[in-house]
C-alpha cells in the first residue's frame, strides 16, 4: 500500500518534483504551476493520512530503507507533527494556487526556477516536521533555509538582495548553534535519534552536566533565531517585506512555525520538560523574552507604514503568543500554544496574501495610501476585515480560541502579568489593524468601480478567511481529538 | 424552572442579519433595501414579542447553538431580562429606522447602504446580548455591536468625526479586553460561565480580594455603561448622525452596557455574594458620583446633543444604582428605568435630530422660539424632559418611585438625597431648553416648520408612549409584569 510509506512520501514528492520540475519546464512552461499545485496536494493527503494513522493505531515510526533506529534514520510522527505537519502543508498548498498569478507578475521568465526552489522548500518544511533523526533535523534545516534565502533574494526591489544576505548570515550563524548543539549531544550520547536521545540524556547530563547545558544553550539561541524570537528578530522584517508576495505568505505562515514545532520537539521529546522546569529555568526566561516579543512586535508594527513590513512585526508578536504558551509549561497553555502554530499560519497567510493582492492590482504598500481599497477590491477587503479581528481576537474567530487558551494557561501558572500582557498586546493590535481599515473604508474615497485579483489569487484568500471563522467556530473538534492527547504526550501533567 | 427548547431566540439573531445581507445586494435600489430594514424590524419585533406569553408564565426559552470550546457554547436563554432588553431593543429599532430613513434621506447622507448594514448589525448584537445564556455568548455578541456601531458613528468622515470614532473604538475595545479577561477568570474558577439566578461565583472558595479585583475588571468592561470615569466616548460619540445616536443611547449600545452589568452584579455574582462581600453598597455609592457629576456636566454644554448625551450618562447610573441596591423594589426601579429610559431618551434624541434637519440648529441658545414652529416636536421634548426629571406621569416616574423605595428599604439616607438632588438638576437643565423653545422671541424670522412624517410620527408614538407606560406601569403584557418576574428570579434563585 501506497499509504503505508506516506510518512516518506510527504517529503519525497515534493522533493522529486523539485528535481522534475525544470525537466517538464523546458517542454511546456505553463504546466508547471498545475503540477506544482497537484504534487503539494498529494503531499496533503499523505500528510492526512499520517494523522489518521496516528490516531487510529498511535505514533507512526517509518525506518529508512529498512534499518531499524537507532542505527538508521527513522521518521517518528505523533500527534504533535502530524498536526503541524497537516497546517503546514495545507498552507502552502493554498499558497501555491494563489503564487501562479503573482508570481507571472512578479517573476516573469523565472517561474521555473522559483517552483523548483519553492518546492525544495516545501520538502524540507515537511522533512524537518516528520523527521525523528536529529542530524536529520540539521540537514532538513539546511534545505530549507537556502532555499527561503533565494526566495527572498528575487524580490523586485534591490533592496531584497541585501535583505536576503542578511537573513543568509544571521540564519547561518543560528544553524551553526543548531550544528553545535547537535555535535555535543552526540558527544556524551553518541547517538543522534531522538527517542533514543531521550533515555540517554540523564545519565549523560548526570556524567557530564556542562555539556549538556551548553547543548542546550545552544539549542535554545539557535532556535530562537529561527523563529524570529525578539530581540533575535531583526532578520524578520526585511525578508518578509521585501520577498514576492507569494514568498512571504509563504515563509510567514509556516517556516517560523515549523521552527517552533522544532523548538517544542527538541525541548519537550529531548530534553524533558522536567529537565528545563528545575534544572534550567528555561521557561521562565523563555516566557519574559514572549511576553517582551509580544509587546515590542506590536509597538514596532504601529510605528510601520508599509503594510507588509506591518505585517512583519505583527509576525514577531505573534510568535511571543506561541513561545509563551510553550514556556508557560502546563497543558492549557501549550494547547494554546500549539493551535497558535495552526492559527497564526492561517490568519497570517491570509493577510500577507491580501497585501500581495494589493501590490497586485495598485502597487501600493503604504497604508495611508489604501484609502477607496475597500470599494475597488471588496472581497479581499472584506477578507481582511475578518482576519483583522480574529487578530485581535474576536470570538469566534480562531485568534480568540488562541487568546483564550493562553489566557487561561496564565492564569494557571499563576502569572498574572502575562495575562496583562494579552490583554495589552489585544489593544495594540485593535491600534495598527484599525488603520489599516480605516484608510480602506472610510476618508470619502472616491469609489472606482469593482476591479479585483483575478480569481486563482482571490480564492485562496477567501478560503483562508472563511476558515478563520470556521476553524473557530468548530474548534471543538480538533481540540478534543488531536490537542487533547497531543499535550499529554509532550507535556504529562 | 420549566425549561423551553425552540430555535426563536436564534431566529431573533439571525433575522437582522439576514436583512443585512439583504441590505447589500439590493444597494442600488434604495427603496427596497430600506424596505428589508423595516420589514427585518417588524418580523424581529413580532417574534420576541412571541416569547413573551412563555416568559411571563415563568418558563425559560433556552437554544444551544454549537459547542465552540469545551464547556463553553454559543448558547441562547431567554429569561425574563433578556426578554426586557429585547423587547425594548426590537421595539425601538422599528422607530429609529423609520426615522433614519427619513433622516438620511432628508439631509441626501452619503453611504446609505453601510449604514444601513451596520444598523442592522448593530441591533444582531444588541438582541444577541440580551438572549445570551453564558459570559461567553454575550461578550461574543458585545464585541459585534461595538465593530458594528463604528463605522455609524464616524458615519461624516471628517476629521472630527474621526477622532470622535477613535475615542469610541479605544474605550470600547479596551472594555472588550477587559471583559474578555473577566469571563476568562470566571471560566477558570467555575468551569462554566452560564448565567445563573443566584450568581454563578458563590461557593467557589475564591478570595474576596480576588472577587473585588473581578468586579472592578468587569465593570471596566461594561463601559459601554458609560460610569464615569469612563463615560467619555458617549459624548464624543455624538458626531454620529442624530438616528445613530438615538441607537447608541436608546435601543444598543449604552443599555447593552447596563444590561452586561446587571447581567454581572445579578446573575455572575449573584445577589447573596453581592451583599455579603459589601460590593453591592461600594457599587451604590460609586455610580451616586455618576448620578450628580454628569447632571453638572450636562449643564455646561450649549450643545443639545451633548447635554442629552451628559444626561444619559447619569440616568444609565441609575439603572446600576437600583440593581446594586440588591433589595426586589431597587432591582425592580433599575430594571425598569432600562426600557423607560430608552423610550424617554429616544424621544429627546428624535427630537434633537428634527430641530437639526429642519431649524439647522444644535446649540440651545439658538432655539428661540422654535416651539411655536414645531409644537409638536417640542411637546414630545417637554414629555420626554419631565420623564428624565421623573416627573407624573411619565414612565420616568415609576422606575424613581421604585428606586427611592429601594433606598429607604435599604435606609440609605445619601442614597435618597442623591436620588431626590438628581431630579432637581434635571429639572435645572432641560427646563431652559423648553422656556427658551417656548417663551422666547426669536432672533429673526423663522420659516420651517414640523419636520417629515418619518421623523415626525416616530417621535410622537415614542412620546405617547413614555406616557402610557407612565399612567399605567402595570398594565398587562407590559414591562412590570416582565421586571416582576425577573425580580422574583434573582430573589429566590430561580425557584
Amino acid at each position: 500500500m501506497i499509504f503505508d510509506n506516506a510518512p516518506a512520501l510527504v517529503v519525497i514528492f515534493p522533493l522529486i518534483a523539485a528535481i522534475t520540475v525544470p525537466i517538464i519546464g523546458y517542454y511546456n512552461k505553463r504546466l508547471i504551476p498545475y503540477y506544482v499545485t497537484l504534487v503539494i496536494f498529494c503531499s496533503f493527503i499523505f500528510s492526512i493520512s499520517n494523522l489518521r494513522t496516528v490516531m487510529q493505531t498511535g505514533s507512526i515510526s517509518y525506518t529508512m530503507g529498512g534499518w531499524e533506529p537507532p542505527f538508521g534514520i527513522e521518521y517518528a510522527i505523533d500527534y504533535l507533527n502530524g498536526f503541524v505537519s497537516i497546517v503546514v502543508i495545507f498552507i502552502i498548498f493554498i499558497v501555491s494556487i494563489y503564487a501562479k498569478k503573482s508570481v507571472e507578475q512578479e517573476l516573469p521568465g523565472r517561474t521555473i526556477n522559483f517552483y523548483t526552489v519553492f518546492l525544495l522548500l516545501t520538502a524540507g518544511l515537511q522533512g524537518l516536521i516528520v523527521t525523528g533523526d536529529l542530524f536529520n533535523v540539521y540537514v532538513f534545516l539546511e534545505i530549507s533555509s537556502i532555499a527561503a534565502y533565494a526566495l527572498v533574494s528575487v524580490g523586485k526591489s534591490r533592496d531584497a538582495l541585501m535583505a536576503s544576505m542578511n537573513y543568509l548570515i544571521i540564519g547561518t550563524v543560528s544553524a551553526s548553534f543548531i550544528l553545535l548543539g547537535i555535535g555535543y549531544l552526540y558527544m556524551v550520547t553518541g547517538t543522534l535519534n531522538m527517542a533514543d536521545l531521550a533515555d540517554r540524556l540523564p545519565l549523560a547530563f548526570d556524567e557530564r552536566p556542562k555539556v549538556v547545558l551548553a547543548a542546550f544553550a545552544f539549542f535554545l539561541v539557535g532556535f530562537s533565531i529561527k523563529v524570529g524570537l525578539f530581540p533575535l528578530h531583526t532578520w524578520m522584517p526585511d525578508a518578509y517585506s521585501l520577498a514576492p508576495s507569494a514568498v512571504s505568505a509563504m515563509l510567514a505562515s509556516t517556516f517560523t512555525k515549523v521552527a517552533a514545532y522544532v523548538m517544542i520537539r527538541v525541548m519537550f521529546t529531548i530534553f524533558k520538560p522536567d529537565f528545563i522546569i528545575s534544572t534550567v529555568h528555561a521557561h521562565t526566561i523563555l516566557a519574559w523574552l514572549a511576553a517582551i516579543a509580544i509587546i515590542a512586535g506590536s509597538v514596532l508594527a504601529i510605528a510601520q507604514t508599509d503594510f507588509k513590513r506591518m505585517l512583519a512585526y505583527s509576525s514577531v508578536s505573534q510568535i511571543g503568543y506561541i513561545i509563551l504558551g510553550v514556556a508557560l509549561m502546563n497543558q492549557i497553555a501549550m494547547t494554546g500554544g500549539v493551535i497558535h502554530i495552526m492559527n497564526h499560519g492561517i490568519m497570517k497567510a491570509a493577510l500577507f496574501m491580501v497585501a500581495g493582492a494589493i501590490i497586485y492590482k495598485t502597487g501600493i504598500r503604504n497604508i495611508n495610501d489604501f484609502k477607496g481599497i475597500g470599494k475597488t477590491m471588496p472581497y479581499t477587503s472584506a477578507a481582511f476585515t475578518l482576519v483583522a479581528l480574529s487578530m485581535i481576537g474576536i470570538p469566534p474567530t480562531v485568534g480568540f480560541v488562541s487568546k483564550w487558551y493562553l489566557a487561561l494557561g496564565a492564569i494557571e501558572a499563576g502569572m498574572w502579568v502575562f495575562v496583562g500582557v494579552i490583554m495589552l498586546s489585544s489593544l495594540l493590535n485593535i491600534v495598527y489593524f484599525w488603520r489599516v481599515f480605516e484608510n480602506m473604508y472610510f476618508y470619502r474615497a472616491e469609489g472606482g468601480k469593482v476591479d479585483e485579483v483575478p480569481l486563482s489569487m482571490l480564492l485562496p484568500i477567501l478560503i483562508l478567511a472563511a476558515l478563520t471563522f470556521l476553524l473557530g467556530v468548530l474548534a471543538l473538534y480538533p481540540l478534543k481529538e488531536i490537542m487533547a492527547p497531543m499535550v499529554q504526550i509532550i507535556l504529562p501533567g | 424552572m420549566e425549561t423551553i427548547i425552540t430555535i426563536k431566540p436564534l431566529l431573533a439573531v439571525l433575522i437582522p442579519l439576514i436583512c443585512a445581507v439583504l441590505i447589500i445586494f439590493s444597494s442600488k435600489h434604495p427603496n427596497i433595501r430600506d424596505g428589508w430594514s423595516v420589514a427585518a424590524g417588524v418580523v424581529l419585533f413580532l417574534t420576541v414579542l412571541s416569547m413573551l406569553p412563555d416568559i411571563l408564565a415563568g418558563r425559560v426559552i433556552q437554544f444551544t447553538v454549537i459547542e465552540m470550546l469545551p464547556n463553553l457554547p454559543i448558547k441562547f436563554k431567554v429569561d425574563a431580562f433578556g426578554e426586557l432588553f429585547g423587547l425594548t431593543s426590537s421595539f425601538l429599532w422599528i422607530f429609529t429606522t423609520f426615522y433614519s430613513i427619513g433622516y438620511m434621506r432628508g439631509l441626501k447622507e452619503h453611504a446609505q447602504t453601510r449604514y444601513f448594514f451596520c444598523f442592522s448589525i448593530a441591533i444582531v448584537g444588541a438582541i444577541g446580548i440580551a438572549f445570551s445564556a453564558n459570559l461567553f455568548t454575550l461578550f461574543l455578541f458585545y464585541e459585534v455591536l461595538t465593530v458594528s456601531t463604528y463605522p455609524l458613528v464616524i458615519h461624516n468622515e471628517t476629521p472630527e468625526a474621526m477622532s470622535g470614532g477613535r475615542k469610541y473604538l479605544l474605550y470600547l475595545m479596551t472594555a472588550g479586553i477587559f471583559l474578555f479577561f473577566s469571563v476568562a477568570a470566571v471560566y477558570y474558577y467555575t468551569g462554566t460561565t452560564d448565567f445563573a439566578f443566584n450568581g454563578i461565583l458563590d461557593g467557589h472558595g475564591i478570595p474576596v480580594v480576588m472577587l473585588k479585583i473581578l468586579f472592578i475588571t468587569f465593570m471596566i468592561g461594561s463601559a459601554k455603561a458609560a460610569f464615569m470615569p469612563l463615560h467619555s466616548w458617549l459624548p464624543s460619540a455624538m458626531v454620529a448622525p442624530t438616528p445613530v445616536s438615538a441607537l447608541l443611547h436608546a435601543v444598543a449600545v449604552v443599555k447593552a452596557g447596563v444590561f452586561t452589568a446587571t447581567r454581572v452584579i445579578l446573575y455572575v455574582f449573584g445577589v447573596d455574594l453581592m451583599g455579603e462581600t459589601g460590593i453591592g453598597l461600594m457599587m451604590a455609592y460609586f455610580v451616586c458620583i455618576t448620578i450628580i457629576v454628569a447632571s453638572f456636566y450636562a449643564m455646561t454644554h450649549d450643545n443639545l446633543k451633548k447635554r442629552l448625551a451628559y444626561s444619559t450618562v447619569s440616568q444609565l447610573s441609575y439603572i446600576v444604582l437600583g440593581v446594586s441596591m440588591l433589595t426586589p423594589d431597587g432591582i425592580t426601579g433599575g430594571m425598569l428605568h432600562i426600557p423607560y429610559h430608552a423610550f424617554m431618551k429616544i424621544t429627546l434624541f428624535m427630537c434633537a435630530g428634527a430641530i437639526i434637519v429642519t431649524a439647522k440648529m444644535e446649540n440651545i441658545s439658538e432655539m428661540k422660539g422654535i416651539g411655536r414652529k414645531m409644537p409638536i416636536t417640542m411637546l414630545a421634548f417637554t414629555v420626554g424632559a419631565l420623564g428624565m426629571a421623573g416627573a407624573p406621569p411619565v414612565a420616568g416616574f415609576v422606575s424613581k418611585w421604585f428606586l427611592l423605595l429601594g433606598s429607604v428599604e435599604l435606609n440609605q439616607l445619601p442614597i435618597l438625597i442623591v436620588l431626590l438632588a438628581s431630579a432637581l438638576l434635571n429639572v435645572a437643565y432641560f427646563f431652559p431648553v423648553i422656556y427658551t423653545a417656548f417663551f422666547q422671541k426669536p432672533d429673526k424670522e423663522l420659516t420651517f416648520g414640523e419636520a417629515s412624517p418619518f421623523m415626525l410620527v416616530p417621535l410622537t408614538l415614542t412620546a405617547i408612549g413614555s406616557l402610557i407606560l407612565g399612567i399605567w406601569p402595570d398594565a398587562p403584557y407590559l414591562f412590570l409584569e416582565l421586571v416582576n418576574v425577573a425580580v422574583r428570579n434573582v430573589t429566590t434563585g430561580g425557584i
